[in-house]
């Protein structure tokens, strides 16, 4: 076995993306061991929001901006870089990543601040969640805090609950929950809408058992009712 | 000689997987491969009863596990059939006495000798089926044409895709001959949409399976039987073979839409 397949990258789904926290080790080693694994999971990944938490390695703004042209180049979208290390949080500032998040995951030996907003625009890409390219079968559970994208069908039995919105390009017959944290301007959408329940924030709606005529289909709440409509692509 | 190893599952207890491992093996046996069937639902044996074999048990797979016997000591010669063996499970051990590393290696040491090695899995997702599934080069789950047991299936399909072992072939067993004939099989049909995985056998519903099962004489073994010709069609997909569905059924309109759907399936794989 060689060097880079024995580094450990571990990888977690938090509020604002995925976390991806990297060992000990040497920097050139450490890039090549993340951006293995994220080819290695590549298709489950695509789209996601990646934090990383570099812990105390120094990273210079060339060797960032690398990282960051390469994990692009996997199909997602670096968006923060946690660090101990002042230099590389100084890197991590001047290239317009977030260097805090939400939730407890902050890096050990920093004292808390106040939120720091990218202040890049965002042209690396949407309002990214997670995309998944496979159909979830009966008994699958897909939690995500951002909006979730499905390539493939939701069958009978499984559930899907995102804090965004849900896209479903394929059938949609399992459990669905968009806007899990309450957001009502959340909404699903699929290429065939036949969801076993569907929930919008804290709105349920149950649809009818039989369907005519199957097509594209878009469900949001509108005057605090769950409505369905044709979901008009591009 | 690399046997592969065949797993019979379902999810769903009941639809038809001792049935379905029985008829397999005895088929494959009967085109002349040498097989060994072996029973993974511990505590609740019953492969030995369909092949009339309970009577000349003397170890089991526990014993086999537990290192009391060897494999070949374990093996029951089938009465009619020159190249089928059992390895029956034991009837009241507890069913932790096998793990899934035991099973892959009694299965490799099966491989050397045997053409296929098929086992036939508990009811469940526990322990049990991941003994079964441990070993296995290919999955068949079985399913019948309704709800509960489809949505089970489905289950299942995605276990075995998270093992590593897919995809998993699909047979639809107890399929209603009277509906069959008024070509109103949307079941199967409807099945094969949700399951989306390649289908290898559709199993009349029919009371001689009963008889047979009782008789401990497999239906696969009864040359004139439309359910044993089911039961050898899957035998042969199963090695390789492309078997029309048309073979073993008679309803054009009910297969060829059948046939349909697993075209664009294949196209849609491809
Ligand atoms: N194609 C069939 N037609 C009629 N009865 C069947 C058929 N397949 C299975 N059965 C019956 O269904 C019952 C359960 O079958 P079995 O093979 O023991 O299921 P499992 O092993 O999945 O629990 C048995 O009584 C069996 O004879
Ligand atoms: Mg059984």
């Amino acid at each position: 076995m060689s060097e880079v397949e024995a580094i450990q990258i571990d990888i977690k789904g938090i509020r604002e993306g995925l976390l991806v926290s990297l060992p000990q080790g040497e920097w050139p080693a450490l890039e090549q061991a993340l951006l293995d694994e994220l080819a290695r999971r590549g298709d489950f990944l695509k789209g996601a929001k990646l934090i990383i938490n570099a812990a105390e390695h120094e990273l210079n703004v060339a060797t960032m901006s690398r990282l960051r042209d390469r994990v692009t180049d996997s199909g997602l979208l670096l968006w923060g870089v946690l660090s101990s290390s002042a230099q590389t949080e100084r890197s991590a500032q001047l290239m317009g990543l977030a260097t805090r998040i939400h939730d407890g995951a902050r890096p050990p030996d920093t004292e808390p601040v106040e939120e720091y907003e990218p202040a890049a625009p965002q042209d690396l890409g949407p309002d990214a969640g997670i995309m998944v390219r496979r159909t979830l079968r009966s008994g699958a559970s897909l939690h995500a805090p951002g909006h979730i994208t499905i390539i493939g069908d939701v069958n009978p039995g499984a559930e899907v609950v995102a804090g965004g919105n849900v896209v479903v390009w394929g059938r949609l017959r399992g459990l669905v929950h968009a806007g899990a944290g309450g957001n009502e301007d959340a909404f699903v959408c699929a290429m065939d809408l036949s969801p076993t329940q569907l929930r919008i924030a804290g709105h349920i709606a149950i649809p009818p058992a039989e369907r005519g005529q199957v097509s594209p289909e878009i469900a949001r709440v509108q005057d605090g009712q769950v409505i369905a409509e044709n979901w008009t692509l591009g | 000689m690399t046997g592969r190893v065949i797993t019979i599952t379902s999810g769903k207890g009941g639809v038809g997987k001792t049935t379905a491992t029985a008829n397999i093996s005895a088929a494959l046996a009967a085109m002349g491969h040498k097989v060994v069937c072996m029973d993974a639902d511990i505590g609740l044996r019953n492969l030995d009863v369909v092949l009339g074999l309970e009577n000349r048990i003397v170890y089991d797979l526990v014993d086999v596990v537990e290192g009391r016997c060897k494999v070949r000591q374990a093996m029951i010669r089938d009465k009619r059939l020159e190249e089928l063996y059992l390895i029956p499970a034991a009837q009241t051990r507890d069913k932790n006495a096998v793990a899934p590393k035991d099973m892959v290696r009694i299965c490799d040491e099966l491989r050397q000798d045997f053409d296929y090695i098929v086992i036939d899995s508990p009811a469940g997702i526990e322990r049990g089926f991941k003994n079964a599934i441990a070993p296995a080069d290919e999955v068949v789950i079985i399913t019948n044409p309704e709800v509960s047991a489809v949505r089970d299936a489905d289950r299942i399909i995605g276990l075995v895709e998270a093992e590593q072992k897919g995809p998993a072939k699909l047979v639809v067993n107890r399929i209603n001959t009277d509906m069959v004939e008024r070509g109103d099989m949307l079941a199967v049909a409807d099945v094969l949409e949700l399951l989306a995985v390649e289908l290898v056998g559709i199993v009349p519903d029919d009371t001689a399976v009963l008889v047979s099962t009782n008789k401990g004489a497999p239906i696969a073994l009864e040359p004139k039987s439309k359910t044993g010709q089911a039961f050898r069609d899957i035998a042969r997909r199963l090695t390789g073979e492309e078997v029309p569905f048309s073979a073993s059924n008679g309803n054009n309109g009910f297969l060829g839409r059948i046939s349909k759907l697993m075209k664009s399936k294949e196209g849609r794989n491809a």
